[in-house]
């Protein structure tokens, strides 16, 4: 008998298969957005295992992610048809997508030793910024790529994402994240979160595990980001700039910050708001009383003031998150 | 030789208007321990007061001028203290990190507000001040340019005046030092908390305006860049240390003026923040600062 969380993973992709499978009978507009739906979900995941269990506060997410869709789109395009063509129709596509996916969080991975060792010296504020300028940077390396397309990017990239890849990974990555940190090993993450100092008192090597993190959190972004890229067929260095890291962020928070079921309640609302909204936008309204609002598309031009007031609000009221109801470690004031 | 020169009063300039904002950033985290992540929407609403000041001008005249400068740099003290007390004060004893996400929400509702209300389309600054072209041998100065360099240097001198030699300006030497203490020996804290997010604020201001003399069109998210290399600049400088802000300011302004003339311009933006993982890595506290031990 396997422990329950392997079940639980199996399930879900048998799920993820079963989902896959319906796929040809649902509207494209809407499998787009379960497919977003679950990008979403393994980038807020991902995220939260940096920012929410270690407590490494990061800004660079969408970094990650650009590596991973130029290494995964690279490798489809680029990579497969010179050296294994075979891979590249048929059944063998099937093979290929995943290598690819993982040939991107690899890369995502490395990138995130290059920017954590350096950077995980530092604290709070200054981590914030070194990864924010870490995502800037990559932007400008690949602006400036031309043989990865310069500031126009990639475009014709196949169009491998289908539901079960996503909720496959999506799966993948909430056991991968929720059994690391629930291992006697994935205590050292809270540690960290808690008290830095105390938890290196105790003998916590707290550089390797805020490494971890990143390497972990990366991987996954990296998943995510060749998911995207062969899920819109078209990538830029303007699609995962500064404004990208902050949406997954807003998940995170939303969702209180190390509570995964929350995050992933943020990730599929956040990713659903703006589609209702346009949609709301687009119906005409006629409610008795509702002058003032019978055009309703100045809400969607609001969602991102809706989002950022959101975010002051929560840190005011409830800095634990809309989706944590124990307040078992919301963040304690330190002096 | 010539161009030598050239380039380098041109990064003395953008210099200059770095230094301004650095400033900000520096005296809060002096005060504070925190950073004002919203500072830089300060210096867009800074150059948008004034666009609209300088808009209702008659003609440009160094009157008019100084006139829409100072109109502005009070638009932004405003700002800067009203967004002091609705976020940051209920927060003053709460984890750094809830501090962090609160002043990154700030700064992304002026942004977006700033996208309302004023549009997302860039929009033409006007010019504020009668505007000369000096040719001095091989080397072109524009008047803006030395408009830029001279008030910088006015406000730089103005606040050392303020931080060293007037009764508030030691208040807040004393809360950056040791807030408990102040409060001991009689600083309302609260007080001069709100003084510093004023002059900084309105120095963002300033540096709003020139900026925008220099590039000639604002948009909502003009903040973004300069604002994130005021903070590389008051990093290299030390953060917490106001000459350091101003030197870093200059130095960070000279090199990407250089970096920009050269044939790497296209990873400008790239550089400041290369400059800023190797000063942290390399010098933590900065060229003027001090390193300070953690006590527990």
């Amino acid at each position: 008998m396997l422990p329950r969380s392997q079940v639980a993973l199996l399930s879900a992709i048998a799920m993820a298969g079963l989902l896959a499978a319906c796929a040809s009978r649902i509207d494209d507009y809407f499998a787009l957005i379960i497919s977003n739906i679950g990008i979403n979900v393994i980038l807020a995941v991902s995220l939260n295992l940096i920012n929410g269990y270690t407590g490494q506060f990061s800004l660079g997410h969408a970094g990650f992610m650009a590596v991973g869709a130029y290494t995964a789109a690279a490798i489809t395009m680029f990579g497969a048809p010179k050296f294994a063509p075979a891979f590249t129709q048929g059944a063998g596509v099937h093979a290929l997508f995943p290598i690819a996916l993982v040939g991107g969080g690899l890369a995502a991975a490395l990138a995130g030793v290059l920017v954590g060792a350096p950077s995980l010296r530092l604290k709070g504020d200054y981590l914030a910024i070194v990864t924010l300028g870490f995502g800037e940077i990559i932007r400008v390396l690949f602006r400036n790529v031309d043989s990865l397309g310069g500031a126009l990017g990639l475009n014709g990239i196949p169009a491998y994402t289908n539901l079960f890849w996503v909720y496959a990974f999506a799966a993948l990555t909430v056991y991968v994240v929720v059994s690391m940190v629930n291992s006697t090993y994935g205590r050292g993450f809270l540690a960290v979160h808690d008290d830095e100092i105390a938890a290196e008192a105790m003998g916590i090597n707290t550089t390797r595990y805020k490494i971890t993190a990143f390497v972990v959190g990366a991987f996954f972004a990296g998943v995510a980001g060749g998911l995207y890229g062969h899920s819109i067929l078209t990538i830029a260095p303007t699609g995962f700039d500064f404004m990208r890291s902050i949406e997954i962020v807003v998940m995170v928070i939303l969702g209180g910050m190390g509570n995964t079921t929350g995050v992933i309640i943020a990730a599929v609302l956040l990713t659903l708001l703006p589609e209702g909204l346009r949609m709301l936008a687009g119906a005409p309204v006629s409610l008795p009383f509702s002058a003032p609002f019978n055009n309703l598309k100045w809400i969607a031009e609001t969602r991102m003031i809706i989002y950022s007031l959101l975010v002051i609000v929560l840190m005011l009221a409830r800095p634990q998150g809309m989706f944590s109801w124990t307040n078992r470690r919301a963040t304690k004031p330190k002096v | 030789m010539t161009e030598f020169a050239q380039q380098l009063i041109n990064g003395l300039s953008l210099g200059a208007i770095y230094a301004l904002i650095a400033l900000g950033y520096t005296m809060v985290y002096g005060v504070l321990r925190f950073i004002n992540f919203a500072h830089s929407d300060v210096f867009m609403v800074g150059s948008f007061a004034g666009f609209y000041i300088g808009r209702g001008m008659p003609k440009e005249s160094f009157a008019t001028g100084f006139l829409a400068l100072a109109g502005a740099m009070i638009v932004c003290a405003v700002l800067g203290v009203t967004i002091e007390r609705l976020a940051y004060r209920p927060l003053r004893n709460r984890s750094k990190l809830t501090v962090l996400i609160t002043a990154i929400g700030v700064s992304l509702l002026l942004e977006n507000l700033g996208q309302f209300i004023f549009g997302a389309a860039p929009k033409a600054f006007p010019t504020l001040f009668p505007v000369h072209t000096f040719k001095l041998g091989g080397l072109v100065i524009n008047s803006s340019q030395l408009v830029v360099l001279v008030v910088a240097l006015a406000l730089l001198g103005a606040l050392q005046y303020i931080v060293l030699r007037t009764k508030v300006g030691t208040a807040m030497r004393a809360v950056s030092f040791n807030p408990q203490a102040a409060s001991l020996v009689g600083i309302n804290n609260d007080r001069i908390i709100s003084f510093t997010f004023a002059l900084g604020s309105a120095l963002a201001a300033a540096g709003g305006i020139l900026y925008s003399l220099n590039y000639q069109a604002i948009d909502p998210l003009m903040g973004v860049l300069p604002g994130l290399k005021a903070f590389v600049a008051a990093v290299l400088g030390g953060i917490g240390n106001i000459p350091g802000a101003a030197l870093g300011g200059l130095l960070l302004g000279v090199v990407e003026t250089f970096v920009n003339g050269s044939r790497f311009s296209t990873f400008t933006d790239a550089i400041a923040f290369a400059i800023l993982i190797a000063s942290l890595l390399f010098r933590p506290a900065g060229l003027l600062g001090k390193m300070q031990v953690e006590k527990v």
